[in-house]
């Protein structure tokens, strides 16, 4: 008895039942695809999370007051951030930059557009945030010395405002004063509810003098010479703050924050991990009720045709024969749903899914295949074994 | 005739355990030779459905010896047991056992498949042994499109393909009308008069009438054991099956009907 021929007493038992088998199957490719394409997804955003936080500069540390619009003593003030720039006590930063920002409207010959994020700040801001400028020009350090109202308009502010003309040279009024746009900013890959490219950056001096008065900075923007100091930096950078705002040696509260881009991204990737892992179990759990398709379909399968199994053994078919040709049966249903899973999570990768562009894991394809069968083959294996096993007389007065 | 085919000492079968023991086989011997046709009859419960199903290698007995062709049975393993069934043994059901959505051909080469026979001398033989019974103009039927006397054939062409040295037959016009019955004894006389080795259950009298020789079981024992013709004489129904065999293709036609009506 040659294996082909078991394969094809198999095949021929599996064509016997075609809805049946074609529903057992659509169960184990329902379980692999979700396993899959979820995993994708979490994966996916994961990606978009951390692309987004590179996109920020991993390079930098952000200085924030906590003191809100408390005492002027905690505020920071273009003098702390200048007093950041200290080649004894922070060798390692590389830039200061400090940030006002506030929304505001831009207006260009009667068109309107509310800037949610109106960005006053220093030259170096532009390398440090990593955002470079796609047409025109960044404004110079002379500018922002001279507080010349001069401004650089992100992607989506120009295209509002100037829908298919050149906005470099044109006057736009905002807070009542003109600005002359010098610049556009590169188009920044923005994921998520905030559109990064709904900005505009001017010098700081003529933010400051035109929108948000001489109040204390939204924040500092501090460079490290590189990555790997960035922890340097931060610590520096405290040790000159707490100089200067006064902060007792011990005390737990400051009032002010460091952000740490790398901790964050750090920290952004942990709860993407999560969610990825959470994605994976749910999917999991309908891989494996694919499973308990197949087991069931096996041991109806194998019970409704124990009859067969004890005509088969009195005409002289050894167990083996009748174990393996039952355990065909079961792996080609669980191969085949595989591997159509396999495909469909494939062609289903390709697309968007609610938002997020799915990146497949690799091993998430060998996981969820080989989970499916060795479920097929145990599963399907078990009853088989049991009918096997029987007397032929035992299987013969089965009903 | 040196070596019996069948040779069963002191056989019993014994099933359930306390109150509820049966004995079903109380110390059976039975001795068949070469080309002999047996008819086993007896009342339900004598034991011979037992007693067949042990001599078919389908049950093993609580005790007793069994040769079948100088081979001991109860001594085989699962394997050997497996091989036995396949090469010594042609087991005919009362309930035709056919394997459903399954050509007639596909069900008689299966014996020969699980005996590792090339496909295509499989289906020389497997057409030989449907043309022995008269069906070779159906070999491409399923079961379910062949009336009860016609599916009975196809079981005894699959029990003599692999030309084994038993026929062991439960019952095989239990379930038959007398028309489908007698072509199913035609059968059998030609196939002993072809020399072949039968031994048959039955509880009618007038199958029992046509063996050569007739047992007679009552509660587990053997009581009567008569000779009714010799050894080497042809049934009568052999002689009238080599005339009705050649027209047996067009008669099978015309009862269709009645074996349908049989099973419903």
């Amino acid at each position: 008895m040659s294996f082909y021929e078991v394969v094809r007493f198999a095949l021929r038992g599996l064509s016997a039942n075609k809805l049946r088998s074609a529903l057992t199957m659509l169960g184990i490719l329902i379980g692999v695809a979700a396993v899959i394409l979820l995993v994708a997804v979490g994966n996916g955003s994961a990606k978009a999370i951390s692309d987004r936080i590179e996109a920020l500069g991993t390079n930098t540390i952000t200085v924030m007051s906590t003191g809100r619009g408390g005492s002027t003593s905690t505020a920071l003030t273009t003098e702390i951030a200048a007093a950041l720039v200290d080649q004894e006590l922070a060798p390692d930063v590389a830039s200061v930059s400090p940030v006002v920002s506030a929304s505001a409207t831009v207006t260009f010959e009667g068109t309107d557009h509310e800037v949610s994020s109106f960005v006053g700040t220093t030259p170096s801001w532009f390398a440090a945030s990593n955002t470079p400028v796609g047409t025109g020009a960044t404004f110079t350090a002379d500018d922002e010395a001279q507080g010349r109202r001069v401004v650089v308009l992100g992607q989506t502010v120009a295209e509002e405002l100037f829908p298919g003309t050149d906005p470099i040279d044109k006057q736009v009024t905002v807070g009542g004063a003109l600005f002359t746009v010098i610049g556009v900013l590169a188009e920044k890959s923005s994921t998520g509810f905030q559109d990064s490219n709904d900005t505009a950056i001017a010098p700081l001096s003529a933010v400051r003098q035109v929108l948000t008065g001489y109040g204390a900075l939204n924040s500092i923007l501090v460079e490290a010479e590189s990555p790997d100091k960035v922890n340097a930096v931060q610590s520096e950078v405290a040790t000159i703050l707490n100089q200067r705002l006064d902060v007792a040696t011990g005390s737990t509260t400051t009032p002010y924050r460091i952000q740490n881009a790398s901790q964050l991204l750090a920290t952004q990737t942990e709860t993407a991990d999560t969610f990825t892992t959470l994605l994976g179990a749910v999917a999991a759990i309908s891989l494996l009720v694919g499973g308990i398709g197949i087991t069931n379909i096996m041991l109806v399968t194998v019970t409704e045709r124990t009859r067969e199994i004890g005509i088969r053994k009195a005409l002289g078919a050894p167990r083996r024969v009748i174990l393996t040709q039952f355990l065909i049966e079961a792996t080609l249903l669980s191969v085949l749903g595989g591997a159509l899973g396999v495909a469909a999570a494939l062609i289903g990768s390709s697309f968007e899914i609610v938002g997020v562009k799915p990146v497949i894991v690799p091993s998430s394809i060998g996981l969820a295949l080989g989970v499916s069968i060795a479920i097929g083959l145990f599963f399907g294996g078990l009853p088989a074994s049991r009918a096997a096993r029987l007397r032929p007389i035992d299987a013969l007065r089965y009903e | 005739m040196t070596r019996p085919v069948l040779d069963v000492r002191d056989l019993t079968k014994v099933y359930g355990t306390g109150e509820a023991t049966v004995h079903a086989l109380r110390g059976v011997s039975l001795t068949v030779e070469r080309g002999d046709y047996v008819a086993i009859m007896g009342s339900s419960g004598s034991g011979k459905s037992t007693l067949m199903n042990i001599l078919g290698a389908l049950d093993v007995p609580s005790a007793g010896t069994y040769h079948l062709d100088g081979v001991d049975v109860s001594r085989l393993a699962d394997r050997q047991l497996a091989l036995a069934r396949n090469r010594l043994i042609g087991f005919i059901f009362q309930a035709f056992n056919l394997i459903p959505r399954t050509t007639a051909l596909a069900n008689v080469e299966l014996p020969l498949a699980y005996a590792g026979v090339k496909a295509r001398q499989r289906r020389e033989r497997a057409m030989a042994a449907l043309e022995v019974v008269g069906l070779a103009d159906r070999a491409r039927h399923e079961p379910n499109q062949l009336s009860g006397g016609q599916q009975q054939r196809v079981a005894v062409a699959r029990a003599l393909v692999t030309e084994p040295a038993l026929l062991l037959a439960d019952e095989p016009t239990g379930n038959l009308d007398t028309r489908s019955t007698a072509d199913v004894l035609e059968v059998f006389d030609q196939l002993s008069g072809a020399g072949r080795t039968i031994v048959l259950i039955t509880h009618e009298p007038e199958v029992g009438d046509r063996t050569k020789r007739l047992v007679r079981l009552v509660d587990g024992n053997i009581v009567t054991d008569v000779r009714q013709s010799p050894l080497d004489r042809i049934p009568v129904g052999a002689l009238q099956g080599r005339h009705s065999a050649m027209s047996m293709g067009g008669r099978s036609e015309s009862h269709d009907g009645a074996g349908k009506w049989a099973r419903q």
